[in-house]
């Protein structure tokens, strides 16, 4: 049954990733970066990160995809100009990805991971192992991360404005 | 066959190269960033799957920062190319080459 699922969310995943790459309209590329992003959640959940699944699925399907969609339409990629594809930039780059690919399997296939046992005992991955580590362990981390995403949210805004104020001064 | 760490890091690997191959052959830069996005994604795929098989929590708790560091990064990514289609009127990444010459 869980290799039913993982096969059923792999394929979801990278389906849906080449769908994203390989279409031309851009808010049909973002809807599949959504489906996409629901296969990696259930991949999530089948490796017992719960957490981490309820999580992406709120922060990057709720979030970040809306984002994109949002901003897909108010720039409207489709109406600008657009030039084709040179073959010879596609065979590169085709090339390039299939090399990092055999590269990366040459890593996982010589590394002798498929002999490695999963380590003894119950894996703790409940919200309250979760707190405890982040209010101990990584306690200065998280009021980094608070502290990054101001920084983000201001200069967002700092990044809105500064360019209305320019066109006006023209 | 049962599914081992093996699997994961080949999912992971796929993902992170469709991904790759995005960010190489298209031009709209919202797409480009999309795949980048995939990217990142694909490396969380291992860390989860490292920090399962290792029976810690560490690698999921550094999933947790990656997905804020995230948001945040998207936030501010989206906001450049709204402002660069403002000053520029277009988002294809052959346009954008005031650096050339």
């Amino acid at each position: 049954m869980a290799n039913l699922l993982f096969y059923l969310f792999s394929a979801l995943t990278v389906g849906s990733a080449l769908a994203v790459v390989l279409h031309k309209n851009t808010v049909n590329a973002a809807l599949c970066l959504l489906l996409s992003l629901l296969g990696v959640a259930g991949v999530f959940a089948l490796l017992d990160a719960l957490l981490l699944s309820a999580l992406l699925i709120l922060v990057y399907a709720g979030a970040v995809v809306a984002l994109f969609l949002f901003i897909v339409m108010l720039i409207n990629p489709e109406a600008l100009p657009q030039k084709p594809y040179k073959k010879i930039s596609v065979f590169a780059g085709t090339i390039a990805a299939a090399l990092l690919g055999l590269g990366l399997w040459s890593f996982v296939s010589r590394s002798g991971f498929s002999t490695a046992p999963v380590a003894e005992g119950v894996f703790a991955g409940g919200l309250k192992d979760y707190g405890a580590k982040l209010f101990t362990t990584y306690l200065l981390p998280v009021q980094v991360v608070g502290f990054l995403l101001l920084i983000a949210m201001l200069g967002v805004i700092v990044l809105s404005k500064k360019f209305e104020a320019q066109e006006d001064v023209e | 066959m049962t599914i081992g760490l093996n699997e994961y890091l080949i999912l992971s690997a796929l993902l992170f190269v469709v991904g790759f191959f995005g960010v190489l052959i298209r031009k709209n830069t919202l797409v480009i960033y999309m795949c980048l996005e995939l990217m990142l994604v694909a490396s969380t795929i291992a860390l989860v799957a490292f920090s399962r098989f290792n029976n810690t929590l560490d690698g999921n708790v550094f999933v947790f920062f990656i997905l804020t560091v995230a948001a945040a990064e998207v936030a501010v990514g989206l906001a450049i190319i709204v402002a660069l289609f403002r000053k520029r009127g277009t988002v294809q990444v052959d346009e954008l080459n005031a650096l050339k010459n």
